[in-house]
């Protein structure tokens, strides 16, 4: 049984897999839905741009809830990529193909970046020695546990996203085969019981699970962002 | 039994390991059913957050699970990268 996502083509070293070329698809998509929801703007939306207003109200709204107000303008746009990018490629189950989060190649630069903006922001906002003391506190011998937290919190961010998705790939395979091998000892050359029998698991992995993750995703960043943020005084 | 390859008996032997790493599985079963149970309580106390706690619980699972997903990525490296028939030879 192989895991890893399938390989398109190879230039010299470089392997593009189905992961990338989802990737680049998902990046025209949105590209083409952003530049045709802004194209022609009314007063009274409607269609694409209704649906656009529709998705950039909620994340303000949940950015604003989870960071304040003061916050919700600078972190609102990096939020909403994050969602609009990971809870459609991680659909693609529904299309029989392998979600582009079941990958780590996908998840690991997310969590990086989300890491770098978290540890960016904390500077910025607290200055470097602040910063510092924030990490330290609240006595110094404490720095080593709250460096392996901050270092583990892009591991686990990333893992959580991955494994969870794997876990659903590996299910619905299962699933799929079991059904075609019972429906194959019935003596039947169409595999008849993949017809409705899996759509519950099909919803629950395709549909509930990437609206989960990818919210517990940018959750996290955001409270991540808004301690660090903070300072612990 | 002279006739087991070396092979043989570290893939059986990671196998193994994968099974006994799920055992993980036990503690995340009761973290979620602890999490749940308690949401149930909040919500027959104040009906009216039921939104909130809803939103929180799920939270909570999902962080509860990543135990449970670590489990999961070693068993899953353990069945199918195999780390350990290299240091064989």
């Amino acid at each position: 049984m192989e895991l890893g996502p399938k390989v398109i083509f190879t230039i010299g070293k470089v392997t593009v897999t189905e992961t990338v070329v989802w990737g680049w698809i998902f990046t025209v998509l949105l590209l083409l839905f952003v530049w045709r929801s802004t194209r022609r703007m009314e007063r009274v939306p409607k269609g694409a741009q209704a649906v656009a207003e529709l998705f950039v109200e909620v994340v303000y709204n949940m950015t604003g809830d989870a960071m304040g107000k003061e916050n919700r303008d600078k972190f609102a746009p990096y939020i909403g990529t994050l969602l609009a990018f990971i809870v459609p490629g991680s659909m693609l189950g529904l299309l029989d193909c392998r979600p582009i989060g079941a990958d780590l190649n996908f998840t690991v630069p997310l969590a990086l970046i989300s890491f770098v903006m978290v540890h960016y922001n904390g500077v910025r906002i607290r200055g470097a020695k602040g910063y510092l003391k924030d990490l330290s506190s609240p006595y110094v011998a404490m720095l080593p546990l709250t460096l392996l937290d901050d270092i583990f919190f892009p591991v686990t961010l990333a893992m959580r996203l991955f494994g969870n998705l794997l876990a659903g790939v590996i299910v619905m395979t299962l699933v799929y085969g079991g059904l075609a091998s019972l429906s194959a000892m019935l003596g039947s050359v169409v595999p008849f019981f993949q017809l409705a029998i899996p759509l519950p698991l099909n919803f629950f992995f395709d549909m509930f699970e990437p609206v989960l993750q990818g919210y517990i995703f940018v959750m996290l960043t955001m409270v991540f962002t808004s301690n660090a943020m903070a300072g612990k005084d | 039994m002279s006739h087991i390859t070396p092979e043989a008996f570290v893939l059986g032997m990671s196998a193994l390991g994968a099974g006994l790493a799920m055992i993980a599985m036990a503690g995340v079963g009761i973290g979620i059913g602890f999490n749940a149970g308690k949401t149930v309580e909040g919500t027959a106390r104040q009906p009216e957050a039921q939104g909130t706690l809803l939103k929180l619980m799920l939270v909570g699972v999902a962080l509860t699970e990543t135990a449970g997903i670590f489990a999961l990525i070693i068993s899953i490296i353990l069945m199918y990268a195999n780390p350990f028939i290299g240091s064989l030879s």
